[in-house]
């Protein structure tokens, strides 16, 4: 029903995403995307979690395995107290033809199978992809005013936040010249990923690197420690997966041609409010 | 009914879009599996991923340079056992010899390309004066984990053997085969290399005592390198001999160690 109000649009051609935008846009998802699935791989060579400045092996706040049942062997996941057989897909899963213990399922990861040392080369160099963009990115947002005029809402949009979050649960989206501007829950959205979760998974990744936590002494601590690091790091990482389930919904929802046409052209067709007649 | 029409055909309309949007992310999503797959045995294709590594290093040299400290921690913090792992028990005759005697007989070999090369015994090292340094153990793996080592600082044994203009790296020699010998010239012992720079760094020790005890065997006794600024595969046990070399590339596989062999990246570091 959403698709089909969003589906009708005006006329009015309008010229949402600027080049720059569009190309970093488009690396950050070929980069975040191989980050992730390299990242699941490397989790794989020691698929557990702590807290702390070292590994407690005891007692890892979330764990991923497999073991042998009187049913045959059963992938598991442990979290917070709870099990669940997650065999199939977490723990114990089809990997070369064969059942093997594994974190997560070759088609969750790169490479596929296990291979922790490839994996890291793929992580490292889209690491520097991703970081060198996400600066470029910054840098453009901040002298092109992007972040000013189009990221940062507005004293009035911050006070109708009620009516956005109304019309996001009820899958109703802007219409005319609503829909040209980020709206309120979309740009806090963006600012917590853009200046929270992003940097939270770089400080975290680099906080893992036993050089650079020579930097200043200590610095590691800030986060907790090595082993909450990498925690915070997989966490970050999560957040990141959760934010982008919901934008590619939000995507779908308000049509994915004309979302999918702005962020590749620029140019996006404005819906009109399907209620209001419009003028023949 | 003629009203309805039109609404039912861009249903239709729609669920074909949505249905060859699925097929097509699908589609992309294994093929994009596939290829990256593919692409991790190109050899152009790695070397350019490996290129990375290069600019990794090179920057963490620049923020952390030559002489920053790795954090050392306060003996609370030493984890209650420390984790073994790769060899657990070397499986070679001539360290079992040496085992049996307490590593009476022990040599440290420091050869290769120097003015002076000597080999000390464990007691000469015992001798000399130690560094003590609780510090926390990153493995390659992920896991971490704290313990107290002792043992004598490298530089002080490099600098007794007065290394050659040539010399760039310093290669760890190691008693532990990696698979099962099968002749004298299938050599898989353990081995490594780390540059000048580790190699004279203040927290750069040949430990002999593990939390204020003798080395045990699946730590590397009787004596392995603490690099505190890598991670755990640069830490090499089962020490036999220094060599110092000018270049790694003509020493088994050429990759400057056991593990680099297999594809792991020199710097380790990250």
């Amino acid at each position: 029903m959403a698709i089909g109000k969003a589906a009708r649009t005006s006329g009015e051609r309008f010229y949402r995403h600027r080049l720059p935008v569009r190309v970093m846009h488009w690396i950050n998802v070929v980069s975040l995307t191989l980050l992730l699935m390299s990242g699941l791989n490397i989790f794989n060579a020691h698929p557990s979690l702590y807290w702390g400045r070292d590994s407690t092996f005891a007692s890892p706040w979330l764990t991923i395995g497999a073991r042998d049942t009187p049913r045959g062997p059963a992938g598991f996941l442990r979290f917070a107290g709870h099990e669940w057989d997650t065999t199939g897909v977490l723990g114990l899963s089809t990997s070369g033809g064969e059942l093997r213990a594994r974190g997560f399922p070759d088609w969750a990861t790169v490479p596929g199978p296990q291979w922790l040392a490839m994996a890291r080369l793929w992580h490292f160099f889209f690491a520097w992809v991703f970081v060198i963009n996400g600066v470029c990115y910054i840098l453009y947002s901040l002298l092109s005013r992007h972040l000013v005029r189009d990221l940062l809402p507005t004293q009035a949009e911050l006070r109708a936040i009620g009516t956005s979050i109304k019309d996001h649960l009820l899958f109703k989206h802007p219409t005319g010249d609503a829909a040209k501007r980020y709206n309120v829950l979309q740009n806090l959205a963006y600012l917590v990923v853009i200046f929270g979760l992003l940097p939270l998974v770089v400080f975290a990744g680099m906080a893992m690197s036993p050089r650079l936590d020579a930097v200043f002494t200590g610095w590691v601590d800030l986060l907790g420690g090595r082993q909450s690091a990498r925690s915070l790091h997989f966490i970050a990482a999560a957040g990141l997966l959760g934010f982008t389930a919901i934008h590619l919904f939000e995507v779908i929802v308000a049509g994915v041609w004309n979302e999918l046409r702005s962020m590749i052209t620029g140019w996006y067709q404005v819906p009109t409010d399907p209620l209001k007649k419009e003028p023949q | 009914m003629n009203a309805k029409r039109p609404i039912r055909l861009m249903r239709r309309h729609q669920r074909e879009r949505r249905g060859l949007l699925r097929g097509t992310v699908a589609a992309a999503g294994a093929a994009m599996l596939a290829g990256c797959d593919r692409l991790s045995h190109n050899e152009a294709f790695v070397e350019t991923l490996k290129s990375a590594q290069q600019l990794s290093s090179a920057a963490n040299k620049l923020v952390a340079p030559r002489a920053a400290m790795a954090q050392e921690f306060s003996r609370a913090d030493i984890a209650p056992a420390f984790r073994s792992n790769g060899t657990l028990m070397p499986m070679d005759d001539a360290y079992h010899r040496l085992r049996q005697d307490g590593f009476a007989d022990y040599q440290l070999q420091v050869r290769g390309l120097v003015e002076k090369p000597a080999a000390y015994t464990l007691a000469q090292l015992r001798d000399m004066p130690s560094r003590t340094q609780i510090t926390r153990h990153d493995c390659v793996e992920g896991w971490s984990c704290i313990g107290q080592w002792k043992g004598v600082p490298l530089a002080p044994l490099l600098d007794a053997a007065k290394p050659l203009a040539n010399a760039k790296f310093v290669v760890l020699r190691c008693f532990d085969s990696m698979t099962t010998p099968k002749g004298e010239a299938d050599d898989t012992s353990y081995y490594e290399s780390i540059d000048f720079d580790d190699a004279f760094h203040a927290q750069t020790i040949l430990a002999y005592e593990l939390n204020d005890k003798p080395l045990p065997v699946s730590n590397g006794a009787p004596l392995r390198l603490r690099v505190e600024r890598l991670l755990g595969y640069k830490q090499a046990k089962y020490l036999r001999a220094i060599e110092l070399v000018e270049s790694f590339a003509d020493i088994r596989g050429g990759n400057g160690g056991y593990w680099e062999d297999e594809g792991y990246t020199w710097y380790a570091g990250i």
